[in-house]
């Protein structure tokens, strides 16, 4: 049977939705259900709830409302960002290369690709140290007179590196070129004001902060080059068309009003049990590694990569042991290989495919994380007895 | 977990009577380069077992298994028609992949035993435990099972033993469950495109190395192509002209030459197998009676049966048989008791 005590630890995958977040959602699904585009009093409810939102969300991170672009999630987001700056870019002032680290979500580094494949642009990617964190430096030697977007993950999904998001930007800025970060999972745990991250474009998810899937942000500097990639009505400043998904939107704001309010206290209880993960299981279990870096990492994120262990069996037998993890190879088709992320650090492949990432959240409780602690080691020696290496 | 209405409904038995069920998957190795995949877990396969799981309210899991079956099953075929026997990977499989590798991620799991959709029963003996026939005969499956060992079949559970095909089918519409058949396991599940033949030109160093086809006199009638696009008891494809129907009758590896002869001499009385495994008995320290299976869908022929060497045997049946083919198990019976089985290696 379905086991219903299972232990969730895979925050960072996505979140319950707060039942103070489905209360703001409700009445405007049957109730103040009107099109925020209609001239009536139906449409100018929706209205009002959608600006409203805007406005809460453009306050949290120091931008205006209008440059706050509603989107169907952070992948979108992401999708928007590069594409409607590098061809705009490119129509502006022929810029066709763009630049972004190895260790980007798939949402940006495949959108990068397919724009080289498909649409004649140069992808170069930067170097990450050995945690997956760029060098600022780095971007300042790379970037080029013909450089349209840079682009460089705010806290890495598989990881948790947190990237010097506002020293890149300071040298992007001053070379005039547009720099968007993904912080669909950053804007979960950290700070995220545009100013001090000096960028053009953030993506945001709502369900990595307990707000619903299905709905995102992306911030969009004044003044930015940028075409919309879906196109119709003029919402969103023309940059989004599609009627606006106004209980979502509402959702959204909610759910990031609450993410905002009173983090820091959550900060350090996520960092207490986050390093009483890492510090034991590091000392109990042979051949395991740390990935990502160890205090410049998200504060409920931790990941590791254990030597001839099948990472996908792991959580298979987390899963049955009632712990629900995830990992960079995370395959549920029994066919794995290595991550990107994991390959950029240069891991060889047999500590590759053992990768595991637990994270936490709202509900996790200490208990829960004595109970992991004491079940995980036993399920990796008998991994390793399984498949002998 | 096949996806397919066997393997559901037993899953669906099992969760009917109250055990924590876990389903289960194996992905198996495929021919890489071809853009089909394994038979046995294809992605179709795959998506149904999964909705089947879900909808049984069961967790389910994909194991991969493509290196050991690789190793275990797909190297011993090519090794097999290398030597030029006709090997039979599903036993194979289902000793070292099914009941060895998964069984032990099974009890990895924290299960205490594992169900198949397999038809075959089990009965405790006093203190054995006795691999049996299905109830229904036309599905029965103990052929390929009788190379489990006891404490393999102490952790076995096979619900559709005691059932018919149709029963099973009509389980299956109570439950609301596809009622469609995956293919049958004895398929050559990891061959993408074409035969076995072409599989081996692709996969396998063996070059078709061409000889003499002679017949029982030893006089030349023609050439072959490579004795490992030959099996025993075939009669198309040999490009000998002949009055009378020829069928293979020997492959001799030592002289690359393909013996060929009359139907009549096809027929073998004595063969013997090795590798045995006695199912539900004891090492037997005397000859008996059984009745034997020489090919999963071959019908049972009456003989004796001659422990002479350990995993040996000697079989002499009562009269003779055609197709007795080394590589393939032969399986003895003694009624609806499997009694144990080995691979053929010699025929007279």
């Amino acid at each position: 049977m379905h086991n219903n005590s299972i232990i969730f630890l895979d925050f960072a995958s996505t979140t319950p939705v707060d039942p103070r977040v489905v209360e703001a959602m409700m009445p405007f699904f049957d109730q103040m259900y009107g099109n925020s585009s209609s001239t009536h009093q139906f449409g100018q409810l929706a209205e009002h709830a959608l600006e409203e939102s805007r406005r809460i969300v453009a306050d949290y991170i120091a931008a205006k409302s209008s440059e706050i672009v509603f989107t169907s999630c952070g992948s979108e987001s992401d999708n928007l960002a590069l594409r409607g700056v590098a061809f705009a870019e490119r129509d502006l002032r022929g810029a066709s290369h763009i630049l972004i680290s190895p260790v980007e979500h798939h949402a940006v580094s495949n959108t990068a690709i397919q724009l080289q494949e498909l649409h004649g642009f140069e992808v170069e990617f930067l170097a990450v140290d050995q945690y997956g964190i760029v060098d600022p430096d780095d971007v300042d030697r790379r970037l080029r007179p013909d450089t349209a977007i840079v682009s460089v993950i705010h806290a890495n999904n598989e990881i948790g590196s947190i990237n010097p998001i506002g020293e890149i930007g300071k040298i992007c800025r001053s070379r005039g070129v547009c720099f968007h970060t993904d912080s669909v999972q950053g804007a979960a745990h950290l700070p995220v004001n545009v100013d001090e991250l000096n960028v053009d474009l953030i993506s945001i998810g709502a369900h990595k902060f307990y707000g619903p899937k299905g709905v995102g942000v992306l911030y969009v500097r004044e003044g930015t080059p940028i075409y919309p990639i879906l196109t119709g009505g003029g919402q969103e400043q023309n940059l989004r068309a599609g009627t606006h998904n106004i209980p979502y939107i509402v959702g959204l704001a909610k759910a990031f009003e609450l993410a905002r309010s009173g983090y820091k206290a959550r900060h350090n209880n996520y960092i207490q049990m986050r390093d009483q993960v890492v510090n034991e299981v590091l000392e109990t279990i042979q051949d395991s590694k740390l990935t990502g870096h160890p205090t410049q990492r998200l504060p409920n994120h931790a990941s590791f990569i254990f030597k001839n262990v099948d990472g996908n069996t792991l959580l298979m037998m987390l899963d049955a042991a009632g712990y629900a993890c995830s990992s960079g190879s995370a395959c549920k088709t029994g066919d794995p290989e290595p991550s990107d992320v994991l390959t950029a650090l240069g891991y060889p492949r047999e500590w590759a495919l053992g990768s595991l990432r637990v994270t936490l959240g709202q509900p996790t409780k200490p208990e829960e994380i004595d109970g992991f602690l004491t079940a995980l080691p036993d399920l990796i020696t008998q991994i390793r007895e399984l498949v002998p290496h | 977990m096949s996806g397919g209405v066997d393997s559901s409904v037993a899953a669906a038995i099992l969760v009917d009577q109250g055990y924590d069920v876990i389903g289960m998957m194996l992905r198996l190795w495929s021919e890489p380069g071809t853009d089909s995949v394994n038979r046995c877990c294809s992605p179709e396969a795959m998506a149904q077992a999964r909705q089947v799981s879900a909808q049984l309210g069961i967790p389910f899991y994909a194991i991969d298994a493509q290196d050991v079956f690789f190793n275990q099953v797909v190297d011993f075929f090519i090794d097999g028609y290398t030597q030029g026997i006709t090997p039979n990977p599903c036993l194979r499989c289902n000793r070292h992949i099914r009941w060895e590798f998964l069984l032990h991620h099974a009890l990895a799991f924290g299960s205490d035993f594992m169900a198949t959709g397999h038809y075959a029963r089990l009965r405790h003996n006093n203190s054995r435990i006795q691999l049996l026939k299905a109830v229904d005969r036309e599905k029965d499956q103990s052929y390929v099972l009788h190379v489990l060992n006891q404490d393999q079949l102490a952790k076995a559970v096979f619900p559709l033993g005691e059932y018919s095909k149709s029963e099973v089918r009509q389980l299956a519409r109570n439950y609301n469950l596809p009622v469609a058949d995956r293919p049958e396991s004895q398929d050559l599940c990891f061959i993408s495109q074409g035969d076995y033949r072409e599989f081996l030109q692709r996969n396998s160093t063996l070059t078709a190395n061409g000889g003499l086809i002679l017949n029982t006199e030893g006089e030349t009638l023609g050439y072959h192509q490579g004795l490992m696009n030959y099996t025993i008891g075939q009669r198309r494809g040999l490009g000998v002209s002949s009055r009378i129907p020829m069928y293979v009758l020997e492959k001799d590896q030592a002289n690359n030459t393909l013996i060929i002869g009359e139907r009549e001499l096809l027929g073998r009385d004595t063969l013997w197998a090795e590798d045995v495994n006695w199912v539900s008995i004891g090492l037997p320290a005397d000859p008996f009676q059984a009745q034997v299976k020489i090919r999963y869908k071959s019908s049972e022929e009456p003989a004796s049966i001659y422990p002479i060497d350990v995993g040996k045997v000697k079989i002499q049946f009562d009269r003779k048989i055609n197709g007795i083919t080394p590589g393939q198990a032969a399986v003895f019976y003694q009624d609806e008791i499997c009694i144990g089985g080995g691979i053929i290696y010699a025929s007279e």
